[in-house]
């Protein structure tokens, strides 16, 4: 099935579900945080979806986003991709999650329907910030346990030290330059 | 005596008891410059050519090189690869599970001084020397087999000087 058959199928389970165009051209199918678990059950056991692959599972800050893109949510924003892919029909699709950007941004695990998901979930945990109940091992990934701060953030302060070294960045915190 | 000692050799040579005069330093150090165990421990891509280092085309065996998979019985540590804050406190048990006397190989500009992560990478060490005394840094990204070799060369000149009750020389080997 081709992507927009494919979210017309799943507009009869979920008909109040939206999409939204990438830069690239991508259509990702913007999906609420507490619906989320209902979704991916759907996709994942539905005949007609039978998504049983999660490629990859992607943190964004959406700090930079134009506001156009934003609709109803106002303020800061982070974001989940989820990519799907399915082996038994060879058709692939896109999922976002957007969730305000605060200490308390969550989003449920998907790790009981993609096992693969756990590592990917602590990863974002590890680098954005955003909590996932239910995954099994809710620990950093990338970082040391004891590091303060999530470095993908686009407001990340960069600390001055950690254990017994300075760190030192050059354009620390990126407040010019190329970076900023 | 010297009939006897002489009459089951068969290889041609001076006959007669054969005495080496030496002193205990010289002769550890003949043996530890010649069985230079190293520890397997490669991070990143400089991992890649310690293998081909220790493979048939360069063949650290022949100098006496292995490569030991356990800390106990590792005389120098050559760290190959990108050393990251997580990956820090892990180096530094393992250095400290060697058993002295000890020796530290910084292999590539990532265990140098953070090489291509130093500016701008939130999770990368620049430079192994905070947390583990180094003797000899092999720049290079990665460093060519030969360049490693030329590393240890250089280690076991300092070897050969080193004394188990004198003052021990930390000033780090930079190879050009």
């Amino acid at each position: 099935m081709k992507n927009a058959d494919l979210f017309s199928a799943l507009l009869e389970v979920y008909p109040d579900l939206s999409t939204e165009t990438s830069e690239t051209g991508e259509i990702l199918w913007i999906v609420p945080a507490e619906r989320l678990t209902d979704v991916a059950c759907t996709l994942r056991e539905d005949e007609r979806f039978a998504f049983d692959s999660l490629m990859c599972l992607s943190g964004l800050d959406l700090s930079k986003y134009p506001a156009a893109v934003k609709g109803e949510f106002v303020g800061e924003l982070l974001a989940c991709v989820y990519h799907l892919h399915s082996f038994e029909h060879g058709h692939e699709a896109a999922i976002k999650v957007i969730v305000p950007k605060d200490e308390t941004a969550s989003i449920p695990s998907v790790e009981p329907i993609w096992a693969v998901a756990g590592y990917f979930e602590r990863e974002i945990l590890d680098l954005y910030g955003i909590a996932f109940p239910g995954n099994h091992d809710p620990r950093r990934l990338m970082m040391p346990e004891d590091w303060v701060g999530h470095p993908m953030r686009k407001d990340y302060q960069y600390p001055q030290n950690y254990s017994t070294w300075e760190l030192k960045r050059e354009g620390q915190n990126f407040t010019s330059g190329p970076y900023a | 005596m010297s009939d006897l000692v002489g009459s089951g050799n068969n290889m041609p040579g001076p006959t007669g008891p054969q005495v080496l005069f030496t002193s205990v330093d010289e002769f550890l150090n003949w043996g530890r410059t010649n069985s230079l165990w190293f520890l397997q421990f490669a991070t990143a891509c400089c991992g890649i050519e310690l293998m081909q280092t220790g493979c048939s085309r360069f063949d650290t065996d022949h100098l006496g090189m292995l490569p030991r998979s356990s800390p106990r019985a590792a005389d120098v540590m050559i760290v190959a690869g990108t050393i990251t804050h997580k990956m820090a406190s892990r180096v530094r048990t393992l250095w400290e599970q060697m058993a002295e006397p000890r020796w530290v190989i910084s292999m590539g500009s990532c265990a140098n001084a953070g090489g291509p992560f130093s500016k701008y990478s939130y999770s990368v060490l620049n430079g192994i020397d905070k947390l583990i005394p180094v003797d000899v840094y092999v720049p290079g990204c990665p460093p060519r087999p030969e360049a490693l070799i030329d590393g240890t060369e250089a280690l076991k000149e300092r070897i050969r000087k080193f004394q188990m009750f004198g003052i021990r020389d930390t000033e780090a080997i930079v190879i050009e």
